[in-house]
């Protein structure tokens, strides 16, 4: 009963936090550059206002255009269901599985791409190839960072991982500091942020995720805002239950623990938050045609974390 | 001792860390870039043996570390930086090429070096072992380097690589007595002062830094 | 059940005879229906090993249907039906067609039920000479026949080294059961293996035997090319299972799955790349079988490993990921190409830049082939990602073996693995997208029919099926449970619990049911809830794309310049990764100065199988006969002499074996 309680809630937390995650970022980001910043609570009315609005669809577009928004969400909110936040053991705990997490965000990305691709236009074209073309890089890195967790704890599933972190004695182990890396470079690609896209602007040069967008409008825009804002919040979860594990209740404990675990968990999230914002505020956007050296060096990264971890468990 | 312990934990992440900076310094293509991750390593080094000489009790570990710190760290980088400044802007830069196989190679080293240490520390506990992999590493990372580019200055750094990498294996074994460190260290200082006398002329004469270039010319200059 | 097999083999050289008659190739083809329908029954019911009346002069012939020809003889009749009821909705095919297409089912279906060396060898080489004939049929000339031509000669290596490595292993008697009792070793041993590796390997597309597969399968008929890629491949998977695993015995050591593995992750990696890369539909999906064969390949050397490592548990998940790999695959690698070949027939072309926008006028086909598409790309909750789940798991548990060497072999897999899946995804949403997506590019595509009547039921058929195995993917698994028994022994079983993949008690688990059940749920309740806040219906407006013309008259659906392009959008990908898998080779036409016309620079790729193997085998081949050309030159009496010493020298190898 506890599990399918704090299961809900959880969703419902995602949910709610995702826009102002993004508001927040969007502020701190604004602060470090000197201006006043809108609003964090911006991105939730502007996601209400979209949702009174009729969309307008483009004249080749068939109905890829019309379901991808609702597969896309859908998909990115059975993950976010999947990472959790504030506690462990929830209902769907069993499922959570780190290769399917990554399986559902895939999908998100497939639907994101096709509809890039089904008005017929040259930046939606474009753009799905360059998407596709990251998480070609992307995914051998995340793989080998989930073999590092696999090596540490013995399971792929998350529950059992954070709950191994945070309860055993893991200490400060150079493969985590290496597999933290790369898993950032990763999150940062997964999500368009800088180096890899700027989420900001609509020049041909510098558009990734916003070229697939273009051509969405109304209430298909709002779902596709909301998936990458949720899309952000899961991967920072996922970096937050990965490498600073405490704090999150534990199965079975009773509110006050899911107190706790709440807050420290917005504490956790507004930090990474921060830093997502110093981050981006300090580097500039590269080349596309250097991402795939970027991610290539995470890969590198993530396979030494692995041959160390190798090592380091005397397993060998 | 297991994980958890702080001891061994530091001093891993700072090996880790010096690991990182050798394959920063396989794929940067910029000298000054260059230059500042070889002070940045440098200083991960004094770090490291400070630790060490705290965590050993060895107090001549706390001497290596100031030398690395003004050695590594501040002397011979500034000594590099007023070289290359006096290179036109266009030397500055190493052309790129290959950078993807250096560190697929780069990877393969260090997995190279890990077999190699496991069977012949087959007695010594796990956590030494990572440590003096990541040593070896970080030196067969500094002969690669000085295998795979082309200017003089970058072959340099690679030397300046794996002189830090024979450091951090000495001491990271208990009871290395201090000339070794010592006589290493002016060594190496003896040979950045000549290497840099060498680059000079080298520009001078043939204003490139590609040292391929003396292929050439050998037997001239008698 | 013998009788249900010797009717169906009779049947098929019937339908033989009436195809090369030439008369009613319809109900030829679905004669073929029937009869693969009667083998897969075979197949599901088992038969014992029974000898047969007839055979080679030695011996009867011996034939046995057990749990892991039964799993591929389903597979079998799953790829095969569908296809001939695509064959029989098609125009009536040359003659000579008409009569190989029933003796390549005859020739498959041979191979699987063989108990003995000399039936399994037949087997395959008719299998072989049927798929050579459909595919030389098709084409007297030109690219096609050269293409023909490399199959056969591939396929002739490929049997010479399987005729080896069965003549190896055939100490005692050629019948299975015999060459289970002498289980090889040593040099033997050795030699099976890189016999079966060059034998099958070549048959299933592995590097760097890999290069006639993007070429053949192509060239030949829709329906044959989905049999070859659906089916012959996974044979070949099959006689590499047959004859490494079980009749080369259990005690071999663990290192004979690294070849396996590595020349599988480098398949699945160039298969997927020049899946991106190329310019013809059939040559993307025959490219992006070549992925998925590696990826069987890499599972097989995964399980050889554990198995040799003592690890069964693990050695059955790796095994399981093969064989339910092969089932999904049949799914879905039929289901595309039999969408493609109705896109062909109906749209005109397989030229992705003369296609597009056919999600409007061909609904039918675009709904099925996106299906198979998505489930190539190993989305969940679809069948394709249920056992890439398994491989994955194979591959991250990798560090459960002792031996350093073997964990790292294990993380660079995976992130090889990990890659082809990328690029594998990224070849689905570019054939979709250019094929199904974006606006007609030609007035042929942009006047396509819908496929209807026999050839929507051609594929209806797969679509079904791959979309049961999706969520019913673990009922699949539990089918395995037979196959992985025999192959691994008696603990061994499928790594499923109820209706979730699952890695033993405790460890990780996959439920397919539950997330595709999951899914619909959340996707209804975003629908229901977003509709309410936002009832009105989408209006339609001319494309904004931050400010895009309106068509000219002579180009009602836009200039196709405007869209992307095949080569534009494998551009990234081409010029990260691309040198991997092709060499580029430039063409300059000049044009003198003054002159009006344009001159033209045309850039290709070359697989690099061809440059770095292949052209190489024939200038040595070319240097050898020069220098044999010199013995011609030379005197009578060095002839003569040549043949005498070699009479006294093989008098003197008599003389000196007779001593010993």
């Amino acid at each position: 009963m506890g599990g399918f309680l704090t299961q809900l809630l959880h969703v419902a937390l995602m949910l709610a936090a995702a826009p102002l995650l993004v508001g927040v970022v969007r502020w701190l980001k604004s602060r470090l550059l000197g201006r006043r910043g809108a609003h964090p609570m911006q991105p939730w009315r502007d996601l209400l206002k979209l949702l009174r609005k009729r969309p307008v669809l483009a004249d080749g577009a068939s109905i890829v255009s019309r379901a991808a928004p609702y597969l896309a969400l859908g998909a990115t909110i059975l993950a976010a269901a999947l990472v959790p936040s504030f506690a462990f053991g929830m209902a769907m705990a069993p499922m959570a599985d780190l290769l399917l997490i990554g399986g559902l965000l895939a999908l998100a990305r497939v639907a994101l791409a096709l509809n890039g691709h089904d008005a017929g236009t040259p930046f939606g074209g474009l753009g799905a190839a360059r998407e596709m073309t990251f998480a070609v890089f992307a995914e051998p890195a995340l793989l080998v960072c989930v073999m590092v967790f696999a090596v540490l704890i013995g399971s792929t599933n998350l529950n059992a991982i954070g709950h191994g972190l945070a309860d055993g004695q893991m200490g400060w182990r150079v493969s985590l500091l290496f597999a933290l890396l790369a898993l950032t470079a990763v999150a940062l690609a997964e999500n368009a942020r800088m180096p890899v896209d700027n989420p900001a602007t609509h020049l041909e040069l510098t558009m990734v995720h916003e070229a697939m967008l273009l051509e969405a409008s109304g209430r298909h825009l709002a779902l596709w805002d909301m998936q990458a804002a949720l899309k952000l919040l899961v991967w920072l979860g996922l970096l937050a239950t990965l490498f600073l594990p405490f704090g999150t209740a534990a199965p079975g404990s009773g509110p006050f623990a899911w107190v706790v675990g709440l807050v420290l968990w917005v504490a956790k999230i507004g930090l990474l938050a921060l830093a997502l914002a110093v981050f981006e505020s300090a580097i500039a956007k590269m080349r596309v045609f250097r991402v795939p050296e970027f991610l290539g060096g995470a890969l590198m990264l993530a396979l030494l974390a692995a041959a160390l971890i190798f090592v380091s468990t005397g397993l060998a | 001792m297991g994980f958890g312990d702080t001891a061994y934990d530091v001093a891993h992440v700072l090996g880790g860390a010096m690991l990182l900076i050798s394959f920063v310094l396989l794929y940067q293509r910029r000298i000054f870039s260059l230059v500042n991750a070889l002070a940045l390593q440098g200083m991960v080094l004094a770090l490291a043996a400070l630790w060490q000489g705290y965590v050993q009790g060895a107090p001549q570990l706390y001497l290596t570390a100031v030398i690395a710190f003004t050695a590594k760290g501040i002397l011979i980088p500034i000594y590099l930086r007023r070289l290359v400044l006096q290179l036109p802007p266009a030397r500055r830069a190493e052309p790129a090429s290959g950078i993807g196989a250096s560190m697929i190679a780069g990877f393969m080293l260090v997995g190279l070096s890990i077999l190699v240490v496991l069977p012949a520390t087959a007695g010594a506990r796990a956590l030494a072992r990572e440590d003096l992999a990541i040593a070896l590493s970080v030196v067969l990372l500094g002969l690669l380097m000085m295998v795979t580019r082309r200017t003089a200055l970058a072959q340099i750094a690679g030397l300046m690589t794996l002189e830090n990498g024979l450091v951090l294996a000495a001491i990271g074994v208990a009871g290395m007595p201090l000339v070794i460190e010592l006589s290493m260290a002016g060594l190496v200082l003896v040979i950045a002062v000549i290497a840099g006398v060498f680059a000079r002329v080298l520009h001078e004469r043939f204003d490139s830094l590609d040292t391929s270039l003396l292929d050439s010319h050998r037997g001239e200059g008698r | 059940m013998l009788t249900l097999l010797g009717v169906s083999f009779v049947a098929l050289l019937a339908l033989s005879a009436l195809g090369a008659s030439g008369r009613a190739p319809r109900l030829m083809f679905l004669g073929s229906a029937v009869a693969a329908a009667g083998l897969g029954l075979v197949g599901f019911l088992g038969l014992p090993a029974t000898s047969l009346a007839f055979g080679p002069p030695w011996a009867p012939a011996q034939i046995a249907v057990d749990a892991l020809g039964g799993w591929f003889l389903i597979i079998l009749a799953l790829v095969a039906v569908p296809s001939c009821l695509f064959a029989a909705s098609a125009p009536p095919p040359p003659r000579a067609e008409g009569a190989a297409f029933p003796i390549f089912l005859a020739g498959m279906a041979l191979t699987l039920i063989a108990a003995d060396g000399f039936t399994l060898v037949l087997g395959f080489e008719l299998m072989s000479l049927a798929s050579w004939g459909l595919i030389a049929a098709r084409h007297a000339t030109g690219k096609g026949r050269r293409a023909a031509r490399l199959y056969l000669a591939f396929a002739a290596f490929s049997g010479i080294c399987l005729i080896g490595a069965v003549a190896l292993l055939a100490g005692p008697g050629l019948g299975f059961a015999a060459m289970r009792g002498a289980p090889p070793d040593g040099w033997r041993a050795a030699g099976v293996l890189v016999l079966v590796l060059l034998g099958a390997g070549s048959k299933a597309g592995l590097v760097p035997f890999h290069v006639w597969l993007p070429l053949a399968h192509p060239a030949a008929a829709t329906p044959v090319s989905a049999l070859m890629s659906g089916a012959m491949v996974k044979i070949a998977l099959y006689v590499m299972i047959r004859l490494l695993f079980d009749l080369a015995g259990a005690s071999q050591p663990a290192w004979w799955g690294l070849p396996l593995i590595g020349l599988g992750v480098a398949t699945a990696l160039i298969g997927a790349l020049r899946a991106n890369l190329e310019r013809d539909t059939k040559s993307i999906l025959a490219c992006s079988t070549l992925e998925n064969m590696g990826l069987m390949a890499a599972a097989l050397g995964l399980a050889l490993v554990y198995r040799g490592a003592d690890l069964l548990p693990l050695a059955s998940v790796a095994l399981a990921a093969a064989l339910l790999h092969a089932l999904n695959h049949a799914g879905f690698k039929t289901l595309l190409f039999l969408c493609m070949g109705a896109v062909h027939s109906l749209a005109g072309s397989r030229d992705p830049d003369r296609l597009g926008g056919l999600i409007h006028r061909m609904p039918w086909v675009a709904g099925c082939a996106m299906l198979g598409a998505l489930s190539a790309a190993a989305l969940p909750p679809l069948s394709g990602f249920a056992s890439e789940w398994l491989l994955l798991q194979a591959l991250i548990q990798g560090f459960r073996v002792s031996d350093m060497s073997v964990q790292l072999i294990a993380a660079v897999s995976l992130a090889v693995v990990g890659m082809a899946i990328g690029l594998a995804a990224a070849a689905m949403v570019r054939l979709i997208g250019l094929v199904f997506l974006g606006r007609p590019r030609t007035p042929r595509g942009a006047g396509a029919p819908d496929a209807s009547g026999l050839m929507r039921a051609a594929l209806l058929l797969p679509a079904g099926l791959t979309l049961l195995l999706g969520p019913l993917a673990a009922v699949a698994l539990g089918g395995l449970d037979g196959p992985i028994r025999q192959v691994l022994g008696a603990p061994a079983a499928a790594p499923r619990f109820g209706l979730e993949l699952a890695l033993g008690d405790g460890g990780s688990r996959y439920m397919p049911g539950l997330v595709a059940l999951l899914l619909l749920l959340v996707i209804g309740a975003v629908f229901w809830l977003v509709r309410r806040r936002s009832p009105q219906a989408p209006s339609h407006g001319p494309a904004w794309d931050c400010g895009f013309m309106p068509p000219p008259p002579h180009l009602p659906f836009g200039d196709p310049l405007s869209q992307v392009s095949a080569q534009g959008l494998g551009q990234p990908i081409r010029r990260s990764l691309g040198h991997l898998a092709i060499a580029p080779r430039e063409a300059l036409v000049d044009q003198p100065p003054g002159a009006a016309a344009p001159a033209r620079l045309r850039v290709e790729g070359r697989d690099r199988g061809f440059t770095k193997f292949l052209y190489p085998l024939a200038r040595a081949r070319r240097v050898l006969a020069r220098e044999a050309e010199l013995l011609r030159g030379l005197s009578l009496r060095f002839h003569l002499s040549l043949t005498f010493g070699t009479l006294v020298l093989l008098l003197a190898l008599v003389a000196v074996l007779e001593r010993g």
